[in-house]
């Protein structure tokens, strides 16, 4: 730990998101220092995968404000695009791009957002694809590659991007459950290595062991924020303790 | 009625003398119309209403009228202006190969730009948000992932609508072009006899047609050579 662990990298406040007339977050207020790991759980239609699109803008908030290091999203593109080359996303479906080999799929933004040259983006690209154990895959196209495999692909290639920021919307959701524990793996490594990290995951093993803070939601508002132990053992409210019933019951 | 064998024999080789009009007017009807096409998707798409309406209007106009009318008004109507006439494309509108062209230009245009669009809202939206987190700009999103995952998507309809415009250009015999249609004509009405004529006629075109489709067959599988699993995983 050292100084610059202290430092506000995501704030949130009174950030409110509608979808037409349903309202999916009501005022969120949320500070994301650097090297914090944050796991945002909750029921389905909680708000949760809103709020970390929001993040990157994937989702534009209506009210609120959100600075990510210092940059505030606004509708300017520019500044949209410089954010979101900070920001890295894993998502529940991969989207890896079906017409690439994986490594063009890591080299692509490299060259075209970050301006690297060709060889230097390919160099980084193994770099990255033997970090998320599967350099051997590098030829072949995302649809030969199983699951588990793709989604390592997709954190390599926002890595590629050396983001300050990891967001994960529910990375390990769409995986069969024997490949749900290699994208664990490579995320705690990535935790270890002081990432900045929110993730979307109904996968309780890694909050407790990665998470400095749970954030539980419903209803589109945070209800309970707290370090893992204290969520885990001694959950405050309710609606918290309805849901953790429900998912460690079996 | 019999069957003359011995006409066929004689007059497909005249036929077949049409044959350089006909690609002619296939391929830069084609070309041009894709080319077309091409801007009224990016009209179409562009999310902006003073685009987008012109575009669907031509469009309307153009699938909603036959295409032989079209053909006959360049043809006998826009060299009624003065303006055509003394602009720099009277050249190739005083010509009735260049009317042709310019009708099933404007024609093909019309279908494959919605064919086109199809293929673009085939793409996944996932895509673009991985592209857009990625911060790429709409520009790069929209050269490196829907342009060639839409291309492939499209390809079979548009493979329908290259066909569908070589069988168009038939129509061109209606304003003097000696295309293999034009001196199918000639030849009946020497000879009459439409029979033996029309089906070598139709023949020939079935044979150019089973090469368009090979053709397509061939680019289709190149451009979807990554949707196969080549290796099955563990």
């Amino acid at each position: 730990m050292n100084d610059s662990t202290n430092k506000t990298l995501i704030t949130m406040e009174g950030v409110t998101k509608f979808f037409g007339p349903f309202q999916a977050l009501k005022n969120i207020n949320l500070k994301v220092r650097k090297g914090e790991k944050i796991v945002v759980c909750g029921p389905s239609g909680s708000g949760k995968s809103t709020l970390i699109r929001c993040i990157n803008r994937l989702e534009k908030h209506n009210e609120g404000q959100i600075l990510i290091d210092g940059k505030e999203l606004t509708d300017q593109v520019k500044d949209i695009n410089a954010v979101r080359r900070e920001v890295g996303m894993v998502f529940q479906s991969f989207n890896l791009f079906p017409h690439m080999t994986i490594l063009k799929n890591l080299m692509l933004a490299q060259q075209l957002v970050r301006k690297i040259s060709k060889t230097e983006a390919k160099d980084t690209a193994i770099k990255y694809l033997e970090r998320v154990k599967i350099p051997e895959q590098a030829e072949k196209y995302p649809i030969q590659l199983s699951g588990g495999q793709q989604q390592r692909v997709a954190i390599a290639r926002a890595l590629c991007m050396k983001p300050k920021i990891m967001l994960f919307d529910e990375p390990t959701s769409a995986l069969d459950p024997e490949m749900i524990n290699e994208v664990l793996e490579v995320m705690v490594d990535l935790a270890k290595e002081g990432m900045t990290m929110i993730c979307v995951t109904h996968e309780m093993g890694f909050a407790r062991s990665v998470a400095d803070r749970v954030i539980f939601m419903d209803m589109g508002e945070i209800i309970e924020e707290a370090p893992p132990k204290e969520f885990f053992n001694n959950p405050q409210n309710t609606r918290t303790r309805n849901f953790l019933s429900q998912i460690l019951s079996h | 009625m019999s069957f003359d064998l011995h006409l066929i024999v004689e007059s497909l080789p005249v036929m077949m003398m049409g044959l350089g009009i006909t690609i002619k007017l296939l391929i830069i009807s084609g070309v041009l119309g894709l080319v077309l096409a091409i801007f009224l998707l990016l009209m179409r798409i562009s999310g902006k209403w003073y685009l987008n309406f012109p575009a669907q209007m031509y469009i309307y106009v153009f699938r909603g009228t036959p295409i032989l009318v079209q053909i006959f008004i360049v043809y006998y109507g826009l060299p009624q202006f003065e303006v055509v006439r003394d602009s720099v494309f009277w050249p190739i509108l005083r010509e009735p190969t260049g009317c042709a062209i310019l009708a099933l230009s404007l024609n093909t245009g019309a279908y494959v730009s919605e064919i086109l669009r199809g293929g673009v809202l085939g793409v996944s939206k996932g895509l673009l948000e991985a592209g857009s987190a990625l911060g790429m700009s709409a520009y790069h999103k929209f050269v490196y992932i829907t342009a060639p995952i839409a291309t492939r998507l499209a390809l079979p309809a548009y493979s329908n609508d290259v066909i569908s415009l070589l069988k168009s250009t038939a129509l061109a015999s209606t304003i003097t072009i000696a295309d293999m249609t034009g001196i199918a004509r000639t030849i009946v009405a020497d000879t009459y006899a439409p029979y033996e004529i029309f089906i070598s006629l139709a023949i020939v075109y079935l044979i150019f047609t089973f090469g368009i489709q090979k053709l397509f067959g061939l680019i289709e599988r190149y451009l979807g050579r990554y949707t196969i699993r080549e290796q099955p995983h563990e």
